[in-house]
């Protein structure tokens, strides 16, 4: 079985699936993916299952040494991915060769990139799933994120048919620096003034230093609660749920979120947009606009047909590329198919 | 002046049928005839649901089931709750060694009340508390039922750390830690039991509707039946 080792693990790199359900009652949150979509098209960009467990990294990203030949795709934010020092491209799959070193360069764009291999990342589901919950100390590595020196098992890399799948751009979500996240408002919107509905929907929010897989802290003017006030009894938070303490400053909760509080919810971002925070980062701005929940299940069933279409769409091969050595340097040369 | 119960939708994933807007054992029952009847009926596209005090939240695939329809589904349930006969109930019972070390503001507890610290234990000790919900952190128990003479206010600053198993008072509240966290209560005891294991079938013994029923120990019985390293809570920074 093909072995990665950690050289270095960069700031956060978590092994993470689509989550882990059925125990949030008992005060375990599902964790995942903080960007499901990136992790299932890494996924699919190999031929695995889409919820197989992926590594997840975070702002900066590890160094790892591949010791034996295994087929990976890099999906998400733009962390800067290089192998043996060389650029490779993201939403790609890519077979790499035994001995290999895949670092990252820096962050060009986004907070979170997806790392896929072959056949899958070989660790223990506990309660029914690989992601790592640091903290109820379960899933992915001893329950805790990686450091240098782990090693764990991951597939074979048997089918090369996949190697070069490339996803057509047109078909990722609209990642930005400053992205619209649409919301289905309430359940508790009627704990805020009218005139904070409006400046809800209609300010620039400035993400905090205090934006992490729990949730993201936001900076604004702040919002006004009604005299219904600013806590209720504890009931249940969904995923995107934008809760408002009484500073007024919105938190919009995310994978590893409690699933009980007591604040007042003022909104949810719908599923298909919670990709779209997962990759912002301090100082990036976003806005919220309201939909129906019409809508919001509208988008989901066109995000779950893109998915399930994309296993045909990149299925032909439209590119190779070769590594070649000139004298005393290297190129990476790519021929493609007119 | 409200309606109730309240069906509200929480963005695209899941729903919350709200019966009121108060801590009572009658919400409470409603809530789990609710959760028992959603879970008899196995709704296609119900994937998870969270009981807390007076709502049930119901985690669905709208892939799978339209919201309306989900709702509607709901609402037919709901008019049912009232000929639901809930199972008897599961007492945990908890043994706890009280004070010292393992219950440092048990003295704290007992002087803001002008109580003697057995006098403490013995209010609190040996009576059924309702598990309203859980969370917070896995296994963290809100528990209903703490008499009045014990309702003690939280620290201002929360500990660093307080060590799994610790029973601890916060305001009107009792409950355990079930793991290590940062933590406000006021920590009068310590249990051995381990509500949650990660490694056991199921991995958290208790479930909203259960009892928890505090039993006095000893040191030598906590002691002897304590699992892997000992910590402490760190000290109080006020």
């Amino acid at each position: 079985m093909p072995v990665v080792e950690i050289i270095s693990p960069g700031m956060l790199t978590t092994i993470q699936d689509l989550g882990r359900f059925g125990y949030q009652a008992q005060g375990i949150n599902t964790s995942g993916a903080m960007d499901d979509f990136a992790l299932r098209v890494a996924n699919i960009l190999v031929g695995n299952p889409q919820g197989e467990a992926c590594l997840e990294i975070t702002l900066v990203g590890p160094t790892l040494v591949f010791h034996d030949d295994v087929i990976i795709a890099i999906t998400g934010g733009d962390l800067g991915p290089c192998i043996d020092g060389f650029s490779v491209p993201m939403w790609e799959s890519l077979y790499v060769k035994k001995g290999s070193t895949l670092s990252f360069s820096g962050i060009r764009w986004g907070a979170r990139a997806y790392i896929s291999f072959q056949g899958g990342i070989f660790v223990d589901k506990v309660m029914g799933s690989k992601s790592t919950d640091v903290r109820a100390k379960i899933g992915g590595l001893e329950g805790r994120a990686l450091k240098e020196g782990d090693r764990f098992f991951v597939g074979l890399p048997l089918d090369r048919s996949v190697v070069g799948r490339r996803i057509p751009s047109d078909l990722l979500p609209l990642y930005s620096n400053h992205p619209t996240l649409r919301v289905v408002m309430g359940p508790e919107d009627d704990h805020f003034t009218p005139s904070s509905i409006e400046l809800f929907l209609s300010q620039d929010w400035v993400v905090t230093e205090n934006a992490d897989r729990m949730g993201y802290r936001l900076e604004g003017e702040p919002l006004k609660h009604s005299d219904r006030g600013a806590e209720i009894i504890s009931d249940g938070i969904a995923l995107g749920s934008v809760q408002v303490p009484k500073d007024g400053k919105p938190i919009v909760l995310l994978k590893d979120r409690q699933a009980v509080g007591g604040y007042p919810k003022i909104a949810t971002v719908i599923s298909v947009d919670v990709p779209l925070i997962a990759q912002l980062k301090m100082n990036d701005r976003l806005n919220f606009k309201k939909v129906s929940l019409k809508e919001a299940v509208r988008e989901l069933r066109d995000r779950e047909r893109v998915l399930a279409s994309l296993p045909l769409l990149i299925g032909k091969k439209t590119s190779s590329r070769f590594r070649i050595r000139v004298g005393e340097k290297e190129l990476l040369v790519e021929i493609e198919e007119k | 002046m409200m309606d109730y119960p309240k069906y509200l939708p929480m963005g695209d994933r899941a729903f919350l049928v709200r019966f009121g807007d108060e801590i009572s054992e009658e919400l409470s029952r409603k809530v789990r005839a609710l959760t028992l009847l959603v879970e008899r009926e196995r709704i296609p596209g119900v994937e998870e649901l969270v009981p807390t005090y007076r709502s049930l939240m119901i985690c669905y695939n709208p892939l799978k089931i339209d919201p309306e329809d989900l709702e509607r589904a709901l609402k037919t349930l709901v008019s049912e709750i009232g000929d639901v006969k809930l199972p008897e109930p599961k007492v945990i019972e908890v043994p706890t060694v009280y004070g010292g070390r393992y219950g440092p503001d048990l003295e704290f507890v007992a002087k803001y009340h002008g109580l003697r610290p057995e006098e403490v234990i013995e209010l609190h000790a040996n009576r059924n508390y309702l598990v309203y919900m859980l969370g917070f952190t896995p296994g963290f128990t809100f528990l209903g039922g703490l008499d009045e003479r014990l309702h003690t206010p939280r620290l201002s600053t929360p500990r660093k750390k307080v060590p799994a198993g610790s029973v601890g008072i916060g305001g009107k509240q009792t409950g355990v830690y079930a793991v290590s966290s940062p933590g406000g209560w006021r920590l009068i005891g310590r249990t051995y039991l381990k509500i949650y294991d990660p490694d056991r079938d199921p991995p958290i013994l208790v479930k909203a509707g259960d009892y928890m029923r505090f039993i006095p120990c000893s040191e030598e019985e906590f002691l002897a039946n304590w699992k892997g390293e000992l910590d402490f809570a760190s000290p109080v920074e006020e």
